[in-house]
């Protein structure tokens, strides 16, 4: 056992740390597309204090450390750029305090998705946060750490503007609390009305600290939920389509997509409506609203609701939805990776064209899919494309694509969500310099010895 | 009962080349001289007097612009309001079609030709000379199951290879269906059937009437499933135990399309006991399920359409509701069930008949 594996044996107990070659050949990878490079170390902490004493450790040997969820962001962000040590955060799971009238919860930083919706369910049957459709083990402090989206973020933003504290180990190891909990002993805002000190952390993949606890906020949970697909064979009329359904505030979500398989797919655009209801009249009525403000649409014959049969509805209301990850196997082995720019609504017809374009250059299975961004300030575009992972030439077929929707992202207005380092290097380049100063002058003075996820947002 | 009069192309019936259109004989003299105008007087969706009717009705046969386009619903009733055998929903709809006025949005229709089209994924049971056809329905992979089935299955077939593709007149598109279903007819030769139970009344439409007159052979003789149903039923006579309940049933707009075999309906429920409520939506009167109407006009006519049904089931007593198509039970099941009448689909009715439900 090495000196480093046995000071991080002293902090988490030996059962949880690990040099092991098959450890390191897990934790080098996602299971995107990004190059797999092994770690040094692993470590699994249960509490913040073994979190600062791991960060002062490796602030002392000035090794890299790398914060991980469930990896499954695919974009390579967990993956050990210049070894060191990966953080697994999954033994910090705990729910810590649900404050139920100001619709709260304060959770740890390894806490996975699904353990936050399966004890709201059994515990605050009224309340219900904004989940993604990732995998249920997808962890609530990455998720917030790429700004990533979830059933309520048409209604209220991005996951991350969910956001009402956080508690981060810095560089140093010094445990900093974010928001009104630095303050107070209620977590109830993580910035207003003082400085918003979250923008420090939160888009920043661990470059500039790690996430031990946040809170989280919650939204009534109705009594029911349905939903409810307009199809359309006009991608340039998305947009209208978007800003009526978004101008009722009747809808708790808006997914549009587009694919080429099964053949009910083919052809068109789908516009997935989801509303909730505590009866069935508050249901009916917002059908009915939902219905009415389209129906212009209809009478041009430029779009229509699809059956939905009840065989199909509760794919479409699952959530997270496993559909998504099933589409990760339409090409037979098993490779799924998209790039999922950040962008303006009327850009969508630009971004389907673009997706289809590229999936017929290159050969590949695709879907794009669209998530509307509160009540349509913008959207997450996804250009998706499935692979073989037992196809080098198929693989490097899917980086080509991809790194094409990069270029065109940016082109178009775009900004990248969740960054491979690449598009990382890219969207540095094109940012304005005053911008890019500051990044630098943020990370550098937060991680003077560059060993939080060295590689990510290297603005300097 | 309805007897489909059409004009043989040049060649002769039975003679189809490729897509060859055939084109259904709308006779102006009869129409002309029809003393009731029931195709549009009946029908539930137009207010429209007999003088109207024939005048329309002659505008569209003379290929003159018509509100009955606009208006028509796609509810297949006139077919059966039409006691002379003047086919007027076909001719609305073939003239739709030349027309090129869509009945639903572009997007609905290209949906429903994709879905319809074959993939090689079509599903086999041991396959005799007697099958049971599926159509392209997965419900009754599930549903034709036990005792009343058991002298056919697992003889049968399910996938859009034998899809009938009757369905596309209700989207004003007969070319599909001209050009799909000689290509279905040959599957089944390929497959030597020689009888063929539709478990849809489209399918037992098409393949019994429609295809004929489109000149296209048909290798087998198809047999209504109700009427499968009732012989099956008597065949298991002492194994029915009445069961004794007030039930309405919801019929398809693709009863319309054989209704001659609709008195099996009143046949059935008597063999087990059910007291089919006299309700004023049933029979000629049926209504629609409401799914097509969502899906081609919105939500006002579909939610009015549906609302009157349920309460006239609701008004009449009705404990359960009984369907027919899949696709009416998959729309009007889950809102019945919420005025507290049971959806249940005939097959099921049956097997409970019988104790197996």
């Amino acid at each position: 056992m090495s000196d480093i594996t046995h000071s991080l044996a002293e902090i988490v107990g030996e059962e949880y740390v690990s040099d092991r070659e098959e450890e390191a050949y897990f934790y080098a990878r996602d299971p995107g597309l990004m190059p797999a490079h092994k770690p040094d170390y692993v470590v699994v902490p249960e509490t913040p204090e073994q979190v600062q004493e791991v960060v002062r450790l490796a602030n002392r040997e000035k090794i890299p450390i790398v914060p991980m969820g469930a990896g499954m962001a695919l974009t390579g962000l967990i993956i050990p750029l210049k070894g060191g040590i990966v953080m697994d955060m999954k033994r910090m799971n705990r729910i810590l305090e649900v404050n139920e009238k100001a619709r709260y919860v304060i959770v740890e930083g390894g806490t996975s998705q699904g353990h936050l919706k399966a004890y709201l369910e059994k515990n605050y049957p009224r309340l219900r946060h904004s989940i993604p459709d990732s995998p249920a083990t997808a962890t609530i402090a990455a998720n917030v750490m790429i700004h990533g989206q979830g059933r309520l973020t048409q209604q209220y933003g991005f996951n991350s503007d969910m956001v009402s504290g956080l508690e981060v180990v810095l560089a140093s190891g010094d445990i900093c609390k974010i928001g009104s909990c630095s303050i107070s002993e209620d977590w109830f805002s993580k910035g207003a009305p003082m400085p918003d000190l979250s923008g420090l952390f939160l888009g920043w993949f661990g470059a500039t600290g790690i996430i031990t606890k946040l809170a989280l906020k919650l939204y009534p949970r109705k009594k029911m939920r349905d939903v409810e697909i307009f199809i359309t064979d006009r991608d340039d009329l998305i947009p209208d389509m978007v800003y009526e359904l978004t101008h009722t505030e009747m809808v708790e979500d808006i997914n549009i997509f587009s694919q080429p398989k099964p053949m009910i797919f083919k052809d068109n655009h789908h516009m997935t409506i989801f509303i909730t209801g505590d009866t069935d009249e508050e249901l009916e009525f917002k059908r009915k609203t939902v219905w009415r403000v389209l129906e212009p649409f209809i009478k041009s014959k430029d779009g229509g609701f699809m059956g939905v049969s009840p065989a199909m509805k509760p794919t479409l209301l699952e959530m997270p939805q496993r559909s998504v990850s099933r589409f990760a196997d339409v090409t037979k082995g098993g490779g799924f990776e998209y790039s999922g720019p950040i962008i303006l609504v009327e850009k969508y017809a630009e971004c389907a064209r673009k997706v289809t374009e590229l999936a017929e250059k290159y050969d590949l299975g695709y879907s794009g899919m669209a998530r509307i961004i509160g009540r349509g300030h913008c959207m997450m575009y996804g250009f998706a494309f499935t692979f073989n992972r037992a196809d080098p030439d198929m693989m490097e077929r899917t980086r080509k694509a991809l790194h094409e929707v990069s270029k065109f992202a940016l082109e178009v207005g775009g900004i990248f969500w969740k960054p491979t380092v690449n598009e990382q290097r890219m969207a540095i380049e094109k940012m304005d310099p005053n911008t890019r100063n500051l990044m630098g002058m943020i990370k550098e003075n937060m991680d003077p010895n560059g060993i939080m996820n060295p590689g990510n947002w290297e603005v300097n | 009962m309805i007897t489909l009069i059409w004009a043989d192309n040049e060649k002769g019936p039975g003679l189809l080349e490729g897509v060859k259109m055939y084109a259904l004989k709308f006779d102006e003299n009869l129409c002309k001289t029809c003393p009731t105008g029931d195709c549009l007087v009946k029908c539930q969706y137009m207010n429209v007097d007999k003088d109207t009717a024939v005048d329309e009705m002659l505008k569209i046969s003379r290929g003159e612009d018509s509100f009955v386009f606009n208006d028509c619903v796609t509810c297949y009733a006139c077919e059966e309001y039409c006691r002379r055998g003047n086919h007027p929903f076909y001719l609305i709809t073939e003239k739709r079609e030349e027309k090129g006025l869509l009945t639903s949005p572009r997007a609905i229709t290209k949906q429903w030709i994709n879905i319809g089209e074959p993939q090689g994924k079509y599903r086999l049971g041991d396959v005799k000379e007697k099958v049971l056809s599926f159509g392209y329905m997965p419900e009754f992979l599930k549903w034709v199951r036990g005792k009343l089935f058991e002298d056919v299955m697992p003889s049968f077939i399910f996938g859009q290879e034998f899809f009938c593709n009757v369905v596309y007149i209700h989207f004003a598109n007969t070319s599909i269906i001209k050009e799909r279903l000689p290509m279905v007819m040959e599957n089944f030769r390929k497959l030597g059937v020689k009888e063929v139970i539709c478990m849809h009344d489209e399918c037992y439409g098409s393949f019994a009437h429609l295809a004929p007159a489109y000149g296209i052979d048909v290798p087998f003789k198809p047999i209504h499933y109700f009427e499968y149903l009732y012989n099956r039923l008597k065949e298991l006579s002492n194994e029915i135990r009445p069961l004794n309940i007030k039930a309405a049933y919801q019929r398809p707009c693709s009863a319309r399309l054989c209704s001659d075999k609709h008195h099996y309906v009143a046949d059935i429920m008597e063999l087990i006991g059910v007291e089919l409520v006299e309700r004023e939506y049933q029979g000629e009167n049926a209504l629609c399920c409401g799914g097509i109407f969502n899906m081609c006009f919105g939500y006002d006519l579909a939610s009015d359409v549906q609302k009157r049904n349920i309460d006239d089931m609701a008004g009449h007593g009705a404990e359960y509701c009984f369907f027919n198509c899949p696709a009416c039970q998959g729309t009007l099941g889950t809102k019945v069930a919420k005025r507290g009448i049971k959806p249940v689909h005939i097959i099921d009715l049956c097997k409970m008949a019988i104790g197996e439900k």
